[in-house]
């Protein structure tokens, strides 16, 4: 166990260094560092404010100001729902009301299985096919209660299939 | 053989990469050779997937709505039985030869008054194809560009009357002047592709479907402005377009069009893709430049404006997406073309994203000066449903909602400002009679309260009481806790045009300073909503939850116990087979039991 953490730790330092150390390169780094584990761990801040040469707090400001980045581990399959006028409009905030409700988490939160994340955005850029969400990247659209359940509920089968 | 098929990002949310599998299996089953290829979004979402035939006589024709289910049937007709009249067919190209018989896409309602002029390659051409680009007239513009002087080339866009599509609507010449006229080591030129405005997604789709068109904008910027170093802020929200731009970026590095000398003199131009992460205030420009150097996304006052101090200190012009798309269309078109489109002061196209409750959903690119009926009911084809057209948001957060009384107004930047809306980015979001004008406010004032960056007082504790406001407005009377707290509320309402203008008049950046907009803007066309919410406590619409009461139709009720099982706030008593009832102080006014009623027991007022 210890060995593949320790693989880990090696090949996100290797990421970090990967970078010039220079300030403009922050968010960047951050970026990368959160596509490779998820998200961003204490260690990592710490690692990347070394790297650039800032306080850990600089680093832990910036990282909290962007909604891109995350300070927990994700779950599974990060659910993100569309909260664009025009998903609004369309009743967006009904199918957060019922994603609660059906996986049993508030919006920023992840399932104790460790199987959904439940997220809201400000704008997709998919008002077309409003309302809209995105599964682990996959945008689903026209959404409506009986479309959601149905993707929860497959997801939920895969997810416990394996 | 070929076939093209739209895959932006609404196109491939509605299954294009599914079509385009069982097109590639027909083709292999039948042992044919089928040139399949993506290109951008032409703007009609509403019925994508979208597909084009190109047939070997070089006839186009598109088809809307293919699912894999009716794709196998639509190639069977049109290659193997040269039939073209089929389901969903939206018209043919006008370019070259005619069929007979088939109706053109220039004529269809949601294209005939549009006029394709930044999106004229978008769901045209493959987006990455360079060949495609310049076969449809691509660098023609750029390589004018490099045989005038660069004063030359401002004054062109100059007399073209071009002004910033982001918002503000600054001539768009000035700028790249200014920055020309500040001495310096250094001079960048950045596009703006944050496009963080929610309902709007022009930029979306001119990044996906005609990457080039971008570059070629900035890169005569650039030259004009006697910047050396380029930057793409687009944000991490749009995977396919920062694909598509990184793609392009290296075509255009391989081309010896970026990175090289061009042109006589001895200009060079280096270009790179920064990704945001997601805040809206980095629309901003101070506050984008900040995020580019690596510090939270915050704005500074101006001036110095950036293109006196900008990016690392040194003179920036930063234009958005479709002001850079422009630019291109300018100097290909030549200034006198762009400005015969438009009215006096606001010359040319504008797109823009036509969403919410219309029937055709969509990009429309419209030249400036049409009117908002057009737009909807000609173009957008009205409101579904039969139901009654009641406002149409322009602007995003920052603009207004514009009733039907005004909906002949001539769209340009000063009619809209005058509403009491702004341009914007462009998103048009209709609403229908379902829709509360007091839920939009409070809507756009939880979304500025999340993504006010903090700096300035008004903006973030301001808009945080404003949206206080609004809050104590749609909730219910059993929530009040005493007759006192009743007379705060109100004295808050009183309050809140005040508070507004405060906002208004003291925010330090452009978003903090327009955010009361929604607010003003509904309580100057829709006072009455307001009215009914706090005289009468309903809401006209239906639609804030706090102001409703639901019950049980004691007659309709066969006690079946759904409702109290599916009740999270355990809010709804009774014996089974016996009649239920709601206790109103419990019930939270989820609608779970109104979903679950099979009888149509659950009433709601």
């Amino acid at each position: 166990m210890k060995t593949t953490e320790e693989k880990d730790v090696r090949s996100t330092e290797r990421i970090i260094h990967g970078f010039p150390a220079r300030r403009e390169h922050l968010i960047p780094v951050l970026q990368a560092v959160q596509a490779r584990e998820g998200y961003l761990s204490r260690e990592s801040i710490c690692r990347v404010a070394d790297h650039l040469g800032l306080p850990e707090s600089k680093v832990y400001g910036v990282a909290t100001f962007y909604n891109q980045f995350k300070l927990n581990p994700p779950g599974r399959y990060t659910i993100e729902v569309c909260r664009g006028t025009a998903c609004h409009v369309k009743g967006s905030a009904g199918l957060v009301e019922t994603l609660k409700r059906e996986i049993g988490i508030d919006v920023g939160e992840t399932t104790a299985d460790g199987l959904f994340s439940l997220n809201t955005v400000a704008c997709l850029g998919a008002c077309s096919i409003a309302p809209v969400m995105t599964v682990n990247g996959k945008f689903h659209g026209r959404l409506n209660d009986k479309k959601l359940r149905k993707i929860i509920s497959s997801l939920r089968e895969e997810g416990e299939a394996g | 053989m070929k076939l093209l098929i739209g895959t932006g990002t609404c196109g491939l949310a509605s299954g294009a990469d599914e079509v385009r599998e069982t097109a590639e299996n027909w083709a292999r089953e039948r042992d044919m050779k089928l040139d399949i290829r993506p290109t951008g979004c032409v703007g009609y979402c509403q019925v994508e997937p979208i597909v084009d035939i190109l047939t070997s006589e070089g006839n186009r024709i598109s088809y809307g709505g293919v699912t894999p289910e009716n794709v196998g049937n639509l190639l069977t007709e049109t290659f193997l039985h040269h039939s073209y009249e089929n389901e969903g067919i939206i018209g043919q190209y006008g370019n070259g030869k005619v069929l007979d018989g088939l109706p053109l896409i220039s004529e269809h309602p949601f294209f005939k008054k549009q006029v394709k002029f930044v999106l004229r390659n978008c769901g045209v051409i493959e987006p990455v194809s360079i060949s495609d680009y310049r076969s449809r007239g691509g660098f023609k513009g750029l390589e004018r560009a490099l045989r005038m002087r660069p004063e030359g080339v401002i004054e062109e866009v100059l007399n073209a009357g071009l002004r910033g599509r982001g918002g503000g609507g600054f001539p768009t010449a000035k700028k790249w002047a200014f920055a020309r006229g500040t001495e310096s080591e250094r001079t960048y030129v950045i596009c703006n592709a944050d496009e963080g405005d929610p309902g709007a997604f022009m930029d979306r789709s001119v990044l996906e479907g005609d990457p080039f068109a971008l570059i070629e904008g900035m890169i005569t910027a650039a030259y004009a402005a006697g910047a050396q170093e380029g930057i793409i802020y687009c944000r991490a929200e749009y995977p396919l377009a920062i694909a598509r731009l990184e793609r392009a970026i290296e075509i255009l590095e391989e081309e010896k069009m970026l990175g090289c000398r061009l042109g006589p003199g001895d200009f060079r131009f280096d270009l790179r893709l920064k990704k945001g992460a997601g805040a809206f205030v980095c629309g901003e420009e101070t506050a984008l430049i900040a995020s580019i150097e690596g510090r939270r996304g915050m704005p500074r006052p101006r001036p110095p404006y950036p293109t006196d101090k900008g990016l690392f200190g040194c003179p920036t012009v930063i234009n958005n997406v479709e002001t850079f798309a422009n630019v291109t269309g300018i100097m290909r078109e030549g200034a006198d073309y762009f400005a015969s489109l438009g009215t006096e002061n606001s010359r040319g196209t504008k797109v823009f994203a036509l969403t919410g409750k219309i029937k055709n959903t969509g990009l429309v690119e419209v030249p400036m000066g049409i009117t908002l009926r057009e737009i909807i009911y000609d173009i957008g084809g009205g409101i579904p449903d039969g139901k009654k057209y009641k406002a149409v948001q322009i602007g995003g957060p920052s603009g207004g909602c514009i009733p039907e009384e005004h909906l002949d107004v001539r769209i340009d930047y000063e009619s809209l400002k005058s509403l009491g809306a702004m341009m914007g980015s462009g998103g048009l979001v209709v609403m229908d009679e379902d829709t509360c004008m007091v839920d939009v406010a409070k809507y756009f004032l939880s979304f500025i309260t999340n993504e006010s960056c903090g700096k300035c007082i008004p903006c973030r504790e301001g808009t945080q009481r404003m949206l206080e406001i609004l809050e104590s407005i749609v909730s219910p009377y059993s929530k009040m806790e005493s007759e006192r707290e009743n007379l705060d509320r109100f004295n808050m309402i009183l309050n809140l045009q005040n508070l507004a203008e405060v906002i208004k008049d003291t925010a330090l950046c452009g978003l903090g300073q327009t955010a009361p907009n929604p607010v003003l803007s509904t309580l100057r066309f829709f006072r009455d909503e307001y009215e009914a919410h706090i005289y009468d406590r309903r809401c006209p619409a239906g639609q804030c939850r706090g102001l409703l009461t639901y019950t049980i139709d004691t007659d309709a009720c066969t006690g079946c116990t759904a409702c109290a099982s599916k009740c999270p706030a355990g809010a709804i008593m009774g014996e089974p087979k016996k009649a239920h009832y709601i206790v109103d102080d419990k019930c939270i006014r989820c609608g779970a039991c109104f979903e679950v009623c099979r009888f149509g027991a659950i009433q709601k007022k």
